[in-house]
């Protein structure tokens, strides 16, 4: 059921510019790892180009356990077009893409399936609703059901608590933990230092290139984030999230 | 009677009528679930610069075999489908935003095709070609159109919940291993092909008119794709009809009533429809019973 991830000199660039440098290291089976650090860090590119979605400019990523087909990931919420005409129980089942693919029916089964993992996001009662008509919160958790069904052994989220309600965040934390106690290897990009220092047994600071991986008490050490901050985004000029957490 | 006299007596009496009635039909069936996914894709632009494309391509095939119809609708998709490649080629590999190497490629194609046709023939063929003649659809034309739609209507539904899927999430589809890019490019074939089978009752500067105008009219109804493309299907039937009366009844164009017919109906849409529209704006949130 688990995955392990070895990232082995990992350089990448995004729109041509240099975005993730020289990044090596192994995110071990079933663990829970969060990848914090300042905007224009290269967070994001990294989850991408884990998940397939981006080309390594250099170095290697292998999967033991499993290969790229066993991944969810869950973009950023600003990606998706929320006002796109699907229900809530069809983008569930989207979730049985690697089972039914673009021909074969849906069975009750499946639906069933869904049904409990809308259950298990707190979306009960809400199948049938349109897309448009949930809040974002709402969409989250619906995404975060789609995850549950794929029932994949990998599970990248990129901000998954960015603009989110704190109830549904505390709702979605439990499931992250859920996963993880399942034995699923979990990697969320995430800003919030003290959620992770709170939830996450593990963390990967980023500013281009690897500052720290290690538990969050060390990785979040004063002198590592002071090391994050003197990173300068081209786009950004600051890295803000280590000036908060100092 | 009177009903009678004005709705079904043109259909009963006459051969053209029916025939433009089924070409109507066949082309509302398989071209406006397509107008549907061209506003999701947020591509009406790259359908009106498709359309205008099909035109230099219908016109060398006119200038080499003359007035020959499957020459014309063979140069109108090979136009079609090597513009759609060279755009996806422009937007992808200069900085140029989609919309501007659409205008461009669209203006261009309008010149070179009404070119092309002044160098052969005269204002008569020109004007045909624009704006095409719903009422004159001959033998072949219509065989064609029906052929056409027939064919796209099933592609549409073999790649069907692959398509809803690339246009929602094409990274989801990529990682589950769905072939994206050879959904993206069928779905711009299919686009081509139903251009050019409007283009036979319609012309090629109203042929979008009839794809795209009931599915934007559409979206103001519904919030499920299913529904918005029946919903399209209709509207597309329905203005057909209405137009094609019109013009016989008063004279006037076919293409122009029919697509005016369509543009009636989209504003009607935008000004009274359930959902986000102007009135639906004004009106107190419905509370949704859960």
């Amino acid at each position: 059921m688990s995955v392990a991830i070895t990232l082995d000199n990992v350089t990448l660039s995004y729109a041509r510019h240099p975005a993730v440098h020289h990044v090596s290291g192994i995110f071990t089976r079933g663990s829970l790892t969060a990848i914090t650090g300042p905007n224009g860090a290269g967070k994001s590119t990294l989850l991408k180009a884990i998940a397939g979605l981006l080309p390594l400019d250099e170095g290697r990523i292998t999967f033991e356990g499993a290969d790229r087909t066993a991944i969810a990931y869950l973009p950023q919420i600003a990606q998706f077009e929320r006002d796109f005409p699907l229900s809530v129980m069809h983008l569930v089942v989207t979730g049985f893409w690697q089972k039914a693919g673009g021909f074969s029916a849906i069975t009750p089964k499946m639906k069933e399936r869904a049904k409990e993992a809308l259950a298990a996001v707190g979306l009960t009662g809400l199948e049938d609703r349109t897309l448009t008509q949930l809040s974002a919160g709402q969409f989250q958790r619906a995404l975060f059901a789609r995850i549950i069904v794929q029932d994949a052994p990998l599970i990248l989220l990129d901000e998954p608590f960015t603009s989110i309600d704190n109830d549904t965040t505390t709702h979605l934390l439990a499931v992250i933990r859920d996963w993880h106690r399942q034995g699923r290897t979990v990697i969320s990009v995430l800003h919030e230092m003290d959620r992770i220092r709170r939830h996450f047994p593990s963390c990967l600071l980023l500013a281009r290139e690897c500052i720290a991986w290690d538990s969050p008490q060390t990785a979040l050490a004063p002198e590592q984030l002071e090391a994050a901050r003197f990173f300068h985004a081209p786009e950004s000029g600051e890295g803000e999230i280590c000036t908060q957490a100092v | 009677m009177i009903f009678s006299h004005l709705l079904i007596d043109p259909f009963i009496n006459h051969d053209f009528m029916r025939r433009a009635l089924v070409s109507c039909l066949a082309i509302a069936l398989s071209g406006a679930p397509l107008g549907v996914f061209l506003t999701l894709r947020r591509m009406a632009l790259a359908g009106d610069a498709l359309s205008h494309a099909i035109l230099p391509g219908v016109a060398v095939a006119f200038f080499c075999c003359g007035l020959s119809t499957l020459a014309m609708a063979l140069g109108g998709i090979i136009a079609g489908c090597i513009v759609a490649l060279i755009s996806a080629a422009l937007t992808r590999y200069t900085s140029l935003k989609e919309d501007a190497s659409f205008t461009g490629i669209f203006l261009i194609s309008l010149a070179l095709g009404v070119m092309i046709v002044s160098l052969h023939g005269n204002s008569d063929e020109l004007v045909h070609m624009l704006f095409g003649d719903a009422l004159k659809i001959t033998e072949i034309s219509f065989k064609l159109i029906v052929g056409i739609s027939t064919f796209s209507l099933l592609l549409l539904a073999a790649i069907y919940r692959s398509l809803v899927m690339e246009c929602f999430d094409a990274g989801y589809l990529h990682i589950s291993g769905g072939r994206g890019a050879l959904i993206h490019s069928l779905f711009l074939i299919l686009v081509v092909l139903s251009l050019v089978s409007a283009f036979q009752a319609l012309g090629t500067l109203m042929a979008l008119g009839i794809i795209l105008l009931p599915a934007i009219a559409a979206r103001f109804w519904t919030h499920t794709i299913d529904t918005m493309i029946a919903l399209s299907m209709l509207g597309s039937f329905a203005a057909s009809l209405a137009g094609l009366l019109f013009s016989y009844h008063l004279g006037v164009p076919s293409a122009a009533a029919i697509v005016l017919c369509a543009g009636a109906l989209y504003l009607i849409s935008v000004l009274f429809g359930t959902h986000d529209s102007v009135l639906a704006h004004f009106l107190p949130r419905r509370h949704f019973a859960s």
